[in-house]
């Protein structure tokens, strides 16, 4: 458990801090059970596509999809979960699959992932609109229950990030196989010279991060009780700022999934926050980048900072 | 006779023949329909001409190899288109003036991206993916605030000029980008620029320890990228009568996807400007395809990813 | 594979060996890097393995370790199916560690058995016993994670993998210049614990340049050269000055190879140098300066250093301050898209263009006439470079670097896998160019090339170990300041 309190952390949960400080003090009454779960609402698909996402990094590639893919899980949860609930979960695992087919194919022919995800994003988008062609459907019943449940003590948003935190954790850096997807990332020569096969180890990495993104897209149907084939696409954005909010790096599998669910956290309020401030919606969108750019340079600055030290 | 033979070995060679395949298939469907061979060419040629020109841009960026790919091309058309349109609807005086200050004010919007998106490439050392995502999101929202939801008109003179055929009863925006993409081809086969550009793309270690200034050499080749999508932007709020938030938007794919279909490498160092138109109209004659079928968005969405992705995977093994 | 081994080589060998080589041999396309090699490796035994650059060092552990197939002869592992299951272990230098990963975690991505509950607790216990073992008093926690350690302390976590205890025990380690990064004290105790290990029936492959710790740890000693064992004898029927001897061609022929290279020339004053690096390498006008000393020991760094200072990433020159020579042709050299003469062109782009666009004219002429002078052999200089060998290529990267006007010529060690006809062909080159006044830095892993110098700084441990000029320009000079003679580390 030492790992958890790591000073890579140490960013994230400072800004995570500061911003929940300065949101109660522009808006007082959100310090209760109400206000924070009004806070933190969407917090909970966010925070399971940006472990997604944190996977796809892990292994040195980025997903350009990831909005598109959520949309599409969204809309078979919407669509086809609650009428025919075979070919829903069906259809789920069978989106699953395809992602770890993606992860081998990117692999045997060393594709550029960019490229490949920014097709898939098509594919995704159009599968999705073949689903549901006009926003609409319906949440199954017992997601809506479970997204919507209000636990003793904290807001569900609440738990279900700690949940998901703990998960991911136990699943990326405490088991041996998290350990083998990220020595992918880490010295793939190495990899392949102890015998293992980096080919599954790649789709294993991309399949595993499609479990979370379908997830995702149940999560939010479960919030917004209705489907629709744009509903996340802001989620690849969002998804590789809270990787890189959490501390995450770009190459060399040096992730952190506590902190990717801290940065999804961060990035949820930082939308209330900025409403709070009366911001215009049109700078809603260009905020996010901001965000981004900011950590990243404050980021840079820092270590520079270390090396001199 | 070795001409006819080697032909088929220029990279480009494919994509023309598959365009012109979809062109055949398409206008089959179409006769019909009444539409004629005429109009699905001059369709094509037309919205082919915006693909070509982000997709030249976009083609530079990439010949500079693996990771290097420009994401912020939708939000600078938008941008550009935007704020030179606002311009032109605010100024009075000669037709001829009002139209360069727009033309002009578009280029420059561009020229900045791309200095801006270099910049935090360099300064802040992160992937040029990552650099042009995040930096596309302001743009985004700089249009979105000038904008305010108001639709200017262009200038008649400019609208006329993109919607017509003043040449050979080819549309003048085709002339257009025949004429910029003459000059890239230039800029590409015979200039030291692109030579440098190329030569980064193959071997960016190399090419460093051959003299060749890195740092300058992608500085430019953003800035040009960027430029080209400010000029897009221009030419295409011209054509449809106004900027639009979303205007930009198949554009990023597209750009992408044209490089890649018109045979230019994913892994960098090799580009071609033929290839570019072809993979340009293929993309357009392809969507009209799909059309005239009967089917629908989702169906073209997908089987254009799907086209895309299988051209990548095969392209990649001709190289080993 | 089960069949009952037949110790026939091995006279002496009590227990049955780990691993035996058979006439084995290893060639790279024409070059044969290993050539004939008997060997067997038996428990208890402490194999020194020393030998200067080529000689085939690394490629017969690769042998031994299973990484190459043999192309000649064979490699056997008595009473074992293959070299994972014989319980050879390899640390090499290259780095085999996951920096993004704990010390335990990085046991477990080589120990394919550890996984399942507890798997933790297992690699942890594995790891710790064995750093305990060997650097008894180390500070490393299994919990820390490689990328924020020392590199010192990842050779010693490096190290403790080759030696902990796993499904296979080990039998056989290979340690690859293991002290690279230690300090002295550490490097003692690694040295103690090899004694002890092969004191208990393992068996050790050590190879170092620091000569103390082979006399030190070694039971045996094989000498290479020119990809042959040369020499096999126990450690005490050497002595430092044989070993050298051994390693070294025939004195005799030596000299007189120097004396038919280099002619002493008139270089004028020291102190009239026109370059000064950092590390403290002095060049004259004309000078032909030699970088040796053994293979990674700073040399290459700090050609890279020099060259980039002369050079900018943001102005293009047409007269550039050096030009450089890429040994590793794939990655510092060849752009392999390109023809012979574009790639010929790249360095001098800037007296090629005129207003921008290049003389495809002028290209061309000079494309010719380097392929006429330094010999290409090739009908057409467009054809695609690849299509040359890799001598031929080396040439027009040569060409590249000597068409440009840049006074400093900056050199790799450009003659890797070249065949023999071009090298001389080359150095006579060199040799009047720099009669006109150029000036040449050249970090060569050959005694041939290092003979054509003027002047050589031998590199050991990043810094310079030695000056030598003239007739101080022999191999025995070059080992002698390559290898560390002083007492053991401790």
């Amino acid at each position: 458990m030492t790992r958890l309190i790591n000073p890579r952390l140490a960013l994230p949960v400072l800004s995570l801090v500061v911003l929940i400080v300065a949101v109660f003090w522009l808006q007082p009454r959100a310090m209760s059970y109400v206000g924070i779960n009004l806070l933190f609402n969407l917090a909970v698909p966010i925070a399971l596509a940006t472990i997604a996402q944190m996977i796809i990094i892990m292994v040195n590639d980025i997903d350009l999809s990831m909005g598109a893919f959520v949309s599409l899980a969204a809309c078979i949860t919407a669509a086809i979960l609650p009428v025919n609930p075979a070919l829903g979960v069906l259809l789920l695992a069978g989106c699953v699959l395809a992602y770890a087919a993606l992860g081998a194919l990117i692999e045997i022919r060393q594709l550029p992932a960019i490229v490949v995800t920014l097709g898939m994003s098509f594919v995704w988008g159009g599968a999705a609109v073949l689903i549901l062609p006009s926003p609409g459907g319906t949440a199954p019943g017992w997601l809506v229950w479970l997204m919507k449940s209000k636990p003793p003590l904290f807001p569900m948003a609440i738990v279900a990030s700690v949940l998901i935190a703990t998960v991911a954790h136990l699943l990326i850096m405490r088991s041996s196989f998290g350990v083998r997807l990220r020595a992918l990332g880490g010295n793939a020569r190495a990899v392949s010279r102890s015998g293992r096969s980096t080919v599954a180890l790649r789709a294993s990495a991309y399949g595993l991060a499609g479990i979370f993104a379908v997830l995702s897209g149940m999560a939010l149907v479960g919030l917004t009780t209705s489907g629709d084939a744009n509903i996340a696409l802001r989620y690849t954005l969002l998804s590789i700022a809270g990787v890189i909010l959490g501390g995450g790096e770009f190459t060399g599998g040096r992730i952190s999934p506590v902190g990717a669910v801290i940065g999804a956290l961060t990035l949820t309020l930082a939308g209330s926050f900025l409403s709070f401030l009366r911001l215009s919606p049109d700078w809603q969108i260009g905020a996010q980048g901001a965000i981004l750019i900011l950590v990243l340079a404050a980021r840079l600055l820092v270590r520079q900072a270390e090396k001199r030290a | 006779m070795t001409q006819m033979l080697s032909l088929h070995r220029a990279p480009w060679f494919w994509a023309w023949m598959a365009a012109f395949a979809a062109f055949l298939a398409t206008w089959s469907l179409s006769v019909g329909g009444g539409g004629g061979g005429m109009a699905l060419l001059v369709a094509a040629l037309t919205f082919g001409s915006f693909s070509v020109l982000t997709g030249l841009g976009q083609m530079l960026v990439i010949t500079m190899g693996p990771g290097n790919t420009d994401l912020s091309i939708p939000a600078t058309m938008t941008l550009a288109a935007t704020l030179s349109l606002k311009l032109m609807g605010g100024m009075t005086g000669p037709v001829a003036l009002i139209v360069l200050a727009g033309l002009a004010a578009a280029l420059l919007i561009g020229a900045a991206v791309g200095v801006a998106n270099f910049t935090l490439i360099r300064l802040l050392r992160i992937p040029p993916i990552i650099a042009t995502l995040s930096a596309s999101f302001l743009y985004q929202s700089l249009a979105i605030w000038s904008n305010r939801g108001l639709r200017i008109k262009p200038p008649e003179v400019l609208a006329d000029f993109t919607t017509g055929r003043a040449l050979l009863g080819m549309p003048n925006l085709a002339w257009a980008a025949l004429a910029v993409s003459v000059g890239f081809w230039v800029l590409l086969n015979r200039s030291g620029f692109g030579r440098r550009v190329s030569a980064i793309g193959q071997n960016p270690r190399a090419a460093r320890l051959a003299g060749v200034p890195v740092a300058r050499i992608s500085a430019m080749t953003y800035v040009i990228c960027a430029t080209m999508a400010g000029l897009t932007g221009f030419l295409l709020a011209c054509f449809s009568g106004g900027a639009a938030l979303n205007m930009g938007a198949e554009f990023l794919l597209m750009s992408i996807a044209v490089t890649v279909i018109g045979g230019s490498s994913i892994a960098g160092g090799n580009s071609n400007v033929p290839g570019i138109w072809a993979g340009a109209l293929f993309m357009y004659l392809i969507v009209s395809m799909l059309n005239s079928y009967g089917l629908g968005a989702g169906v073209r969405l997908l089987l254009t990813g799907v086209i895309i992705i299988a051209i990548v995977a095969a392209a990649s093994g001709r190289k080993g | 594979m089960g069949t009952q081994m037949t110790n026939r080589t091995g006279a002496n060998a009590p227990a049955p060996a780990i691993v035996r080589l058979d006439g084995a041999g290893k060639a790279f396309g024409p070059v044969k890097a290993l050539d004939h090699v008997d060997l067997l490796i038996s428990p208890g035994e402490c194999l020194g393995l020393v030998g200067h650059n080529g000689a085939g060092k690394s490629t017969l552990v690769n042998l031994i370790t299973g990484l190459f197939a043999p192309s000649q002869g064979r490699v056997d592992y008595p009473g074992a199916e293959g070299p994972l299951a014989a319980g050879i272990r390899a640390i090499s230098q290259e780095g085999t560690l996951c920096p993004n990963l704990t010390v335990l975690e990085n046991l477990s991505v080589v120990q394919r058995d550890l996984t399942g509950p507890g798997w933790r607790a297992r690699a942890a216990g594995r790891i710790g016993r064995a750093l305990d073992a060997v650097f008894p008093g180390h500070r490393i926690r299994p919990e820390a994670l490689v990328h924020d350690m020392t590199l010192a302390e990842q050779q010693m976590v490096e190290i403790a993998i080759g030696f902990s205890e796993g499904a296979t025990p080990a039998r056989l380690v290979v340690l690859d210049e293991p002290t690279s990064s230690l300090d002295a004290s550490i490097a003692a105790q690694l040295l103690a614990h090899v004694r002890r290990f092969c004191a208990e029936g393992g068996a050790v492959v050590f190879i170092s340049h620091m000569m103390g710790e082979i006399f030190d740890v070694a039971t045996r000693i094989v000498v290479m050269r020119d990809g042959r064992n040369i020499a096999d004898r126990p450690a005490d029927a050497f002595t430092r000055q044989s070993l050298v001897d051994a390693m070294g061609h025939v004195a005799a022929d030596d000299h007189s190879d120097s004396s038919a290279a280099t002619a002493p020339r008139n270089l004028g004053d020291r102190a009239k140098a026109i370059l000064r690096t950092p590390e403290g390498i002095e060049a004259r006008k004309g000078e032909i300066v030699g970088l040796a000393g053994l293979a990674g020991h700073g040399q290459a760094e700090a050609l890279a250093r020099f060259y980039l200072s002369q050079s900018s990433d943001w102005r293009g020159a047409a007269d550039p301050r050096a030009a450089f020579v890429a040994g590793d042709r794939r990655r510092d050299g060849v752009m392999p898209v390109w023809s012979i003469r574009r790639n010929l062109s790249l360095a001098m782009l800037d007296r090629l263009t005129r207003s921008g666009l290049i003389d495809q004219h002028r290209e061309t002429e000079i494309g010719e006439s380097w392929r006429k002078r330094i010999g290409i052999r090739t009908p057409d200089m467009g054809n695609p470079i690849l299509s040359l060998s890799g001598g031929n290529q080396q040439k027009a990267l040569f060409a590249r670097a000597l068409a440009t006007t840049a006074p400093v010529i900056v050199m790799d060690d450009p003659m890797r896998g070249v065949d023999i006809g071009t090298k001389t062909e080359v150095y006579e080159m060199i040799r009047q160019e720099a009669a006109q006044g150029r000036t040449f830095l050249w970090y060569s892993t050959e005694m041939d090339e290092i003979r054509n110098c003027d002047r050589v700084f031998v590199f050991r441990d990043g810094a310079i170990s030695a000056e030598l000029e003239g007739d101080q320009i022999t191999e025995e000079n070059v080992l002698a300041a390559s290898f560390e003679f002083g007492e053991t580390a401790a």
